[in-house]
């Protein structure tokens, strides 16, 4: 069990070391958040995994150069040198290769990806045999883990997602048209191909500074994980972007704090972990694009369809019969719907005061009800009306495609439909163009 | 820079013969099934499955407690099937951007199976390196008796693969080319898109578990996706795109082991990973595609732009002394006249005059330039295209005169005799264009 004591000292953050990674972490939690947001809508959410893998010659080469004219090879400035030039060089490669030919943006980051990452380890094996080089686990020493974090990577990580988060409000506007709509952005006179290399300038300052400081697959993780999170709360994109960076920097704070409480967890993983549980959470209860708000909106909007279809169903018997009563049995026919599910329609459909059930089985439109029902016939038979006339539709065939339509119909395209067919009579549908069967049993 | 003499290319067939075999087996086996993941846009996958059969490998200890390879492979191969069926439920149901799902997929599984394997760390060193990072160095060393002969276990392993692969995509070939292009289409003409899916799935996580013990994640995930991508540059023709990924990643296996061997030696140091060179090597062939590939390299394609804007300066040089020789008796220009006239580089202009001369369309005296016969018969027929545009685009297209003269600039280099017949008819034969200037009559036919 956990000591409380324990508990209270890592919650408070008096431990020296644990102050150092969680703030660190849940810095670059934030700043990934935001930049993350930008590539994601951008679509090129994984342009951070391509980058990471970049970064390994350039680290090599930096480590060998320095060696043989003399340096210390393993002076951080140098190694991220190193790997930010070798890194834009690989983003300017997928550039290249999205742009000059048919390949698509996943061929070109797999590519550079992996031709890269080949190239330093190529590298590294030369590194393990260069005089002087106790060299062996340079390459751990710069894809750092995230319990190792020293002041130095934090106050790093601070000033980089300081830069990040200002870059992105001072040109958030153009960075949001360039996401959404390249095209138009460049018809509006904004330089993409420059606003382009500032996000991509963003991508590569977070991720290594990120790199050294957390690891490879951490950081790939904060770059994709919490935007994507994000994307089911909202669509706006300022809002994404603010969510994205809180979520980021929650999983973050989150993940470290479990793994100091429990040293047996690595704090790296249980980031990604947090983010993970994040994500998950987000993609079924988001309010915007959760799986459940959708599977929600769908039941009602087929909800509404089956009692529009009922108040239509009990016009037309109604019209058809010249009579104030429909017996449900009338209305079974008319639909193929299960008689459990039309008692299912009527019932909501009396809860909200549309139709009145009388004795013997039968059912009346209410005030409420009989000016729905009209308004829908209506629309239902201006559409037909107009296939028929307009669109060289047979009169038999009509009834289903304004079935469909009747529910989606905007009031603009109603006036258009009463235009084109010269329909001034607002109060009462036209009479339906095609044979109503009405009757039980045929 | 020349072989250093002190370190020879110590190339021994019977441990470099099986590396360079193994890398062969390994590079062509992913290779194949690479072409239809770069033409499905999963390029990514080998990337996301080198990631994340972390646990697949720690539950297969868990499960049996032990070290084995049988267990691990299948537990890895499972999981990169998973990885393969959440990042498509991700992308299906929750709507998320197809390489964003396999970014949250593959980093979630990974920190999975690292808090799997910290758990397991004080029972057992279990490294997950020694899955992913294969040593193909080490391959001659692990040997099986096939047929009497030693042959290493790896090449054993990856023959098989290898052979499933070829079978895979040879009979299938029809049914991955419909279900590559067209999903729609395979499903409404009677197989089913999804088995084609995961089968090509499953065959791509076996093949990269098989090799990452072999020969290291690195080199499997630069197979998937680059030999195939070099080819799709090469060719336009599905079936001659897998033979140009296989023949391009046989020969970067054998180019990087080549490489691995020498190249450091040039620098005064001993071989390198032979898995991160033949990533290079196909990285340098890769380059070479880009570079020079017929259609869609980059050097042919700014050459043909190259040649395209010349013939038009020729062309145009040809209208503007046809047209001086409408008016002026003596009708020649010099090189300034014609710089004046045209705007464009001297050097360019320069070099199409020597052209035309030496097609006989053009004579230069005394530093003017003047129209040949057989040039004035080439400029009357560009005269005439543009003129007929001009006429054209105000009588039939409803143009402004002040709005046409650019637009039959462009037109007059694309119009043939018998598009200039049919301007002709449309226009119903007229004389003169709309700026008042004569048509001239078309130049007849050699006979």
């Amino acid at each position: 069990m956990i000591e409380a004591s324990t508990l209270t000292e890592v919650l408070l953050l008096r431990d020296y070391n644990t102050r150092v990674v969680v703030l660190g972490a849940t810095l670059l939690g934030l700043g990934a958040g935001v930049v993350g947001s930008f590539t994601l809508m951008r679509k090129r959410a994984l342009i951070g995994d391509a980058l990471s893998h970049a970064t390994l010659p350039g680290i090599a080469l930096a480590f060998l150069f320095a060696t043989a004219l003399g340096y210390d090879g393993k002076s951080l400035p140098l190694l991220l040198t190193g790997a930010a030039i070798s890194g834009a060089i690989g983003v300017g490669a997928i550039s290249l290769i999205r742009r000059t030919t048919n390949l698509k943006e996943d061929a070109a980051l797999g590519i550079i990806l992996s031709v890269f990452f080949g190239a330093g380890v190529a590298l590294l094996g030369i590194v393990q045999q260069a005089p002087g080089g106790h060299a062996a686990g340079l390459e751990s020493f710069i894809y750092g883990k995230t319990a190792a974090m020293l002041v130095r990577d934090a106050q790093l990580i601070a000033i980089a997602a300081a830069a990040c988060v200002a870059v992105s409000l001072a040109l958030f506007k153009e960075l949001s048209l360039l996401c959404f709509d390249a095209a138009f952005a460049a018809s509006r006179g904004y330089r993409t191909a420059l606003l382009d290399g500032v996000l991509m300038a963003m991508v590569v300052v977070i991720t290594i500074i990120g790199l050294q400081a957390v690891g490879l697959v951490l950081m790939i993780a904060l770059l994709v994980i919490p935007p994507a999170a994000a994307r089911f709360w909202t669509d706006d994109l300022r809002r994404m972007t603010r969510v994205a960076a809180g979520l980021g920097a929650a999983s973050c704070y989150l993940g470290a704090l479990l793994s100091a409480i429990y040293p047996r967890l690595p704090s790296g993983a249980m980031i990604v972990l947090t983010a993970a549980t994040a994500f998950l959470v987000s993609s079924l209860f988001g309010v915007q694009r959760g799986v459940a708000i959708r599977a929600f909106r769908r039941r009602r909007f087929l909800r509404r369809i089956e009692l529009e279809h009922l108040l239509r169903s009990v016009y037309e018997v109604v019209e058809a019969h010249a009579d104030e009563t429909a017996p449900v049995e009338r209305l079974q026919s008319l639909r193929s719907w299960s008689p459990a599910a039309l008692r299912r329609v009527i019932r909501r459909a009396e809860q909200g005061e549309l139709i009145r059930r009388d004795s013997g089985d039968t059912v009346r439109l209410t005030t409420r009800g009989a000016i729905r029902a009209e308004w829908l016939t209506r629309q239902h038979r201006l559409w037909e009306l107009y296939l028929i006339t307009h669109a060289d539709v047979a009169p038999s065939r009509v009834d289903r495609g304004a079935d469909d339509i009747e529910h989606v119909l905007e009031p603009e395209t109603v006036a258009q439909l009463e235009r084109l067919l010269d329909d001034r009579d607002r109060a009462t549908p036209p009479a339906s163009p095609h044979v109503i069967v009405t009757e039980v049993g045929r | 820079m020349s072989l250093s003499p002190a370190l020879p290319l110590a190339w021994t067939w019977t441990l470099d013969g099986w590396i360079v075999l193994t890398g062969v087996l390994a590079a062509v086996a992913a290779a194949l099934l690479g072409n239809f993941l770069v033409l499905r846009r999963m390029s990514m996958l080998g990337d996301a499955i080198s990631h994340a059969v972390l646990p697949g490998l720690a539950a297969a200890f868990f499960l049996t407690g032990e070290r084995s390879s049988w267990p691990m492979f299948v537990g890895a191969v499972v999981v990169g099937l998973l990885t393969a069926l959440f990042t498509e439920w991700v992308h299906r149901y929750g709507e998320v951007d197809e390489g964003a799902a396999l970014g949250v997929v593959f980093t979630s599984l990974f920190a999975v199976g690292l808090v799997m394997i910290v758990q397991a760390a004080d029972r057992v060193d279990l490294d997950p390196g020694c899955v992913l990072y294969g040593a193909i160095e080490m391959t001659p060393l692990d040997t099986l008796q096939v047929a009497g002969f030693e042959v290493p276990r790896v090449v054993v392993v990856l023959s098989v693969v290898l052979l499933i692969n070829v079978l895979y995509v040879s009979l299938l070939f029809k049914e991955l080319r419909i279900a590559a292009f067209d999903p729609g289409l395979a499903t409404t003409s009677g197989f089913p898109s999804w088995a084609m899916h995961y089968s090509l799935m499953t065959l791509v996580a076996v093949t990269a578990v098989a090799s990452f013990e072999a020969v290291g994640n690195i080199l499997v995930v630069a197979m998937l996706v680059t030999p195939a991508a070099a080819a799709r540059l090469l060719t336009d023709r599905l079936s001659v795109m897998v033979l140009f990924s296989a023949v391009i990643a046989a020969a970067s296996a054998v180019l990087g082991h080549a490489g691995a061997i020498t190249i450091p030696g040039w620098f005064g140091y001993r071989s390198t990973t032979t898995a991160g060179m033949m990533a290079v090597a196909v990285g340098g062939l890769f380059t070479l595609a880009l570079l020079f590939a017929p259609q869609q390299g980059l050097l042919p394609k700014a050459y043909r732009r190259v040649l395209l804007s010349l013939r038009i300066l020729g062309e145009d040089v040809l209208g503007v002394l046809y047209r001086v020789g409408e008016q002026a008796a003596a009708p020649a220009m010099t090189f300034d006249e014609l710089h004046e006239r045209l705007l464009c580089r001297r050097g360019s202009l320069w070099a199409v005059i020597m052209v035309l001369q030496r097609r006989g369309l053009l004579q230069r005296f005394n530093g003017t330039s003047r129209l040949t016969d057989l040039g004035v018969a080439v400029a009357r027929d560009l005269v005439r295209s543009h003129r007929l545009w001009e006429h054209y685009l105000v009588d039939q297209a409803g143009f402004s005169p002040d709005q046409i003269h650019t637009k039959a600039e462009r037109l007059e280099h694309v119009t043939n005799r018998a598009m200039r017949d049919q301007l002709d008819q449309a226009t119903s034969v007229a004389s003169t264009d709309p700026h008042g200037q004569a048509i001239p009559e078309e130049t007849p036919e050699e006979p």
